[in-house]
Parts: structure tokens; C-alpha cells; sequence
């Protein structure tokens, strides 16, 4: 929102330079915990176990960076990574494609069971998977999807949340635009891709943002499907790394693992930051 | 609301709801129907069959103190999450709301922890706290403080609320930073010229003003403590020390898979169901509120 007139309410001089102070102290301390990762992704093992570790980068930056991406320590961080990136692009497209589909179904028809379905959808918003594991790791290893990259998308696709908004969405969509296409003769998949989708796109956007950190963050669902290690997602792999029992953790390489987890979701949210601000707002009304 | 113009035929419309009703139903509805059912019996030790035992399972599960204390413990979980993200975002947000110049850059900075997943935040803490090589916890011993989350539970708790409440300030301040945004500034001029300072403007209008956003964060972050802190308390306590921090998701995990006990698990899968369905009516029912400001 543009402010033209400085009126008496914004902070001028010393109590302007005080909020400044203030926030960036407030910016300093939240971004402590990554600048300390940072670090020791740049300093040697025996600078971090003799506490305290350094606050400032050491010069091993690339043979740390190098050992965490082709060695690791269980596999290679950079499988890791991939199999990252393929569950959170497939969670974030079929997730859009899916709803997408729906959501045109019931705005664009008038069909038998149509609100059933509906409430069917609806109801998904209430079962996070955290709640209902055990039965749904039964029904994926009764598949066989175990270790694979479908049992890590599939069961994690049919949220309600995208059908929402783009049935929202597609409410908006003037009406004369259906009819005209109507009149046309046009089919209704026709008008779908020529019309419905084309407009939809700032939402596919907004939402894809979303559903690829979902995608990326998630924790639980791949430590029980993934027993096999060349099949680990990098943010629960983490966790892995660090050795049983009495052992010392590899810490440079398990930071630098870390700083390399968080790398995609940060580009993604800081470079399409209007997007994703407004995913955000509107995945929650 | 529904479309005046719409499209004939019902074959179409069917085969584009089919792949979110087919999934819905393989991954969300059967489970779930199976979690009911198997909250009822008493699987033998073999796993081979299972015993009939009604409402067993519950009754055992509430005089069970074990799951009691889990119950009290993500209560203190979810409030604590809840204040300490949604205090400093506030704070931030005033902060930044008050600047003419340069909040977006803070926005930006601001944003990043969001973005880090809540195991990689719980990674980054236990590095901070580690009871050997935490360089926190060796500033704090060197003041004489003797920092152990491995033994000492509330410390454990204090770890793992911050630890949780970190990226969820990122995600608040957006919230509160828009909603300071769209207070009218005639209303806060027309204050500033009948005198009001700035924090008894602050409290007297422009917290009500921020009422609606602020039910919604409470609500929408205690949903968050519950469901989605799993991985910061697996990578940073397992739940301990003496299940100090199992709160009700953790121990649904570990009576379920490391466990073995799945009646039990299935029980709790019930319970938490009832529990995420009346927070998403309360959910419903401030974001009706929400929309109608």
C-alpha cells in the first residue's frame, strides 16, 4: 500500500532509527540459528567438538560441501536431494492437476452424487496424515509402494485445500464466458483449456509455491516409507546421519546437509514472494 | 453460491472428479474407517487375530496415565508454540509497520525461516543446545547455567517450543503485517491528534482492529503445535527425557510403529481425529468471522 503523506503517525528521526535498531536486532537473532549452521558447514570437525565453535566461516566450505553431495553418510546428499525434488514437484502438480479437475466437475456440472462428492472432499481437510498412519502405511505397503516414489506422492495429493480455492476461483469466472463457448458449440473440455485453465493461472502459481514446500518439508511420511536409504528424502535424511549410540556426529557435513535442505524451499518462497504471500492468504480463508 | 451456466452430460463431470475420489478414498477414507475399526480390538501378540474388545481400547487409553500426562503435555506444547511465534511476530510487524521505508526488506528476511522445514529447525537447535559441541549451551555454562535437555524436562519442552515456534513467527509476522496494513490511517490520525501515544493507540485500537487476524492465528497455530511438530520432537528429544515431550501425535507414532501396540495407536488415531474435527469447526467459525471483516 503506497503511503504518499508522511502524516504524524510514521516514526521520524531518533525513534525511526530506534526501529530500525530494533528490527534488524529482531532479523539477527531469527537468523542466528542459520548463520550458526552456516558455519559449521565451513569450519573442520575439530573446531566444533572443542566448543566453542567459531561464529565466523572457515576456508573448508567446498570439501565440506563436496563430502555431504557425493558421499554423505549413508548415501549421497545429492540422491537425497533429487528424491526431494521429485516428491515435491509430484505432491505440488498432483495436487493442482487433481483439483483442478474436480473443482471444474462440480462448479461446471450438474451430475449425480455431485454433492456427495463434494462433502466427500471436504472431509479430507480434516484427516492430516499425521493422524491416520499406521492404516495408510498398511495400504500403501498392500500396494507395494513402499520405497517408491508413488507411495511417497499419492497418499499425500488429495487435500481438500487446492479444490477450495479454485472452486472459489472459478465462481468468479463471469458467466457469459460459458455461455458464449456454449453457444459456440465448444465442448466443455475445450472451454476448460481454453478458458478455465489460461485464467487460472496466477492461482496455479500462488499455490504451486505452497504445495512445493509442503511437498519438500514433509518429515513423518517418507521416515516410514522409505527404508531404504537410496530412497530418503533430504529432510528426513537428515536425521539418519546422525550416528547411534556414543558416536560423534559428522557435524560439518550434517550442517551442510542442513544449509542444502533448505536452499530449494528459501529460493522458491524469496523469489516469487508476492506469490507466495498471496498462496498463503488464500489457502487460509 | 453455483454457476447459472453450466454444462450438460454427467459422464464427463464423473470421470473429472474420479482421480481426487479415488485417492480421497484409498488414502483418506479407508484408513480412517480402519483406524476406527481397529480401535476396537486387541490384536493377539502374533498379529495373527484379533479380539473383540468394544470400547477396550478407550477405556484403558484414558486411565492409562501415560497418555493422560501426553494429553496435558501437548496442551502446554501448543500454548507455549502459540505465544512465543505469535509475540515477536507481533512485535515485528508494529516494528516494521511503523517504517515507510525498508519494511519490505525485512518482509523478505523475515520470510526465510518459514521455509525451513520443522526437522531441519530441529537439527539447527539441537546444534545450538547440544549437551557436548552447542556453542549456546557453552556460553550458558560458562554463566554458571548447567543447560541438559537429554535429562532435564523442562528444558527439553523450552527446546523443542522454540525450536517449533521459530518458523511459525516468519509465518505470523506475514499475517499480522498484512492486517496492520489495512488499518485506516484516518483512525490512527485522528488518535494521534487527540493525543494518544503511540502504544496507547496501539492497544486501544489497533490490537481490537487485529482481533479477527490474531483468533486466527491462535487457532490455525495450535492446529500447527498438535499436527505438524513431529519432526521437530523426533529429531530434537524422541519424545523425552521420561516422555516429557511425547505430545499426542508423537505418541500415536511411537505406540503405532515402534511400539507395536495397534489397538492402542488406533484408539489414539480416533481420539485425534475428534480433536482435529472440533478445531477445524472452531477453524470455520473464526474464518467466517474473518471474512465478514
Amino acid at each position: 500500500m503506497a503511503r504518499e503523506i508522511h502524516g504524524m503517525v510514521e516514526k521520524r528521526g531518533a525513534g525511526l532509527w530506534l526501529t530500525h535498531v530494533l528490527m534488524i536486532l529482531g532479523v539477527l537473532i531469527i537468523f542466528f540459528p542459520i548463520w550458526l549452521a552456516f558455519v559449521a558447514s565451513t569450519v573442520t570437525q575439530p573446531e566444533i567438538v572443542r566448543p566453542p565453535m567459531p561464529l565466523w566461516p572457515g576456508d573448508q566450505f567446498f570439501e565440506n560441501y563436496k563430502a555431504a553431495l557425493f558421499s554423505g553418510v549413508n548415501v549421497p546428499v545429492a540422491t537425497m536431494l533429487f528424491n526431494s525434488l521429485v516428491m515435491a514437484i509430484g505432491i505440488a502438480v498432483g495436487k493442482i492437476i487433481i483439483s483442478l479437475l474436480s473443482a471444474f466437475a462440480i462448479v461446471y456440472f450438474r451430475f449425480p452424487g455431485r454433492t456427495f462428492f463434494f462433502w466427500m472432499i471436504f472431509l479430507t481437510l480434516m484427516l492430516p496424515v499425521e493422524v491416520r498412519i499406521v492404516p495408510t502405511y498398511e495400504v500403501v505397503a498392500g500396494f507395494g509402494m513402499l520405497n517408491s516414489y508413488s507411495g511417497l506422492i499419492f497418499p499425500l495429493i488429495a487435500s481438500a485445500t487446492a479444490t477450495f480455492l479454485f472452486r472459489q476461483f472459478f465462481l468468479t469466472i463471469p458467466d457469459e464466458l460459458a455461455e458464449a463457448a456454449r453457444v459456440d458449440g465448444a465442448r466443455p473440455m475445450r472451454f476448460f483449456w481454453d478458458i478455465v485453465v489460461p485464467m487460472s493461472r496466477t492461482n496455479v502459481a500462488a499455490l504451486f509455491v505452497i504445495l512445493f514446500i509442503y511437498g519438500w518439508n514433509q518429515y513423518l511420511w517418507p521416515l516410514l516409507i522409505t527404508t531404504d536409504p537410496e530412497m530418503n528424502t533430504i529432510v528426513m535424511g537428515i536425521k539418519q546421519m546422525f550416528p547411534s549410540g556414543d558416536d560423534v556426529a559428522d557435524w560439518p557435513v550434517i550442517m551442510a546437509t542442513s544449509i542444502l535442505a533448505m536452499i530449494p524451499p528459501v529460493i522458491v518462497v524469496v523469489s516469487m514472494q508476492k506469490l507466495f504471500i498471496r498462496g498463503l492468504v488464500d489457502s487460509e480463508k | 453460491m453455483e454457476k447459472r451456466v453450466t454444462f450438460r452430460g454427467w459422464l464427463l463431470p464423473l470421470c473429472l472428479i474420479a482421480p481426487q475420489v479415488i485417492i480421497s478414498a484409498v488414502f483418506f477414507f479407508y484408513p480412517a474407517g480402519q483406524a476406527i475399526w481397529q480401535s476396537l480390538f486387541i490384536p493377539d501378540p502374533f498379529g495373527l487375530s484379533m479380539q473383540y474388545v468394544g470400547l477396550g481400547n478407550f477405556e484403558y487409553l484414558l486411565s492409562d496415565k501415560f497418555y493422560r500426562a501426553s494429553f496435558v503435555t501437548t496442551g502446554v506444547f501448543s500454548i507455549l508454540v502459540t505465544l512465543v511465534s505469535m509475540i515477536p511476530a507481533l512485535f515485528l510487524a508494529v516494528m516494521a509497520d511503523r517504517l515507510i521505508k525498508g519494511a519490505g526488506v525485512y518482509r523478505t528476511l523475515l520470510i526465510w525461516p518459514y521455509a525451513v522445514a520443522p526437522a531441519v529447525a530441529g537439527v539447527l537447535w539441537l546444534f545450538m543446545f547440544n549437551t557436548r559441541v552447542g556453542v549456546v549451551s557453552w556460553y550458558l555454562g560458562n554463566l554458571g547455567y548447567d543447560w541438559n535437555h537429554v535429562l532435564n524436562g523442562n528444558e527439553a519442552m523450552g527446546l523443542v517450543v522454540v525450536a517449533s515456534a521459530w518458523g511459525r513467527i516468519s509465518y505470523n509476522f506475514l499475517f499480522f503485517f498484512a492486517a496492520l496494513q489495512a488499518v485506516p490511517r484516518s483512525v490512527i490520525e485522528a488518535a494521534a491528534i487527540d493525543g494518544a501515544r503511540f502504544w496507547r493507540r496501539f492497544f486501544t485500537i489497533v490490537l481490537p482492529l487485529l482481533s479477527p487476524t490474531t483468533f486466527f492465528l491462535l487457532v490455525v497455530n495450535v492446529v500447527y503445535s498438535f499436527f505438524e511438530t513431529f519432526g521437530v520432537i523426533h529429531t530434537i528429544t524422541s519424545g523425552g527425557p521420561q516422555q516429557s515431550t511425547t505430545i499426542l501425535v508423537y505418541k500415536v507414532f511411537a505406540d503405532g510403529f515402534v511400539g507395536q501396540d495397534l489397538g492402542s495407536s488406533s484408539a489414539q488415531s480416533v481420539i485425534l481425529l475428534i480433536v482435529v474435527g472440533l478445531l477445524t469447526v472452531l477453524q470455520f467459525k473464526f474464518v467466517e468471522k474473518r471474512v465478514h471483516y
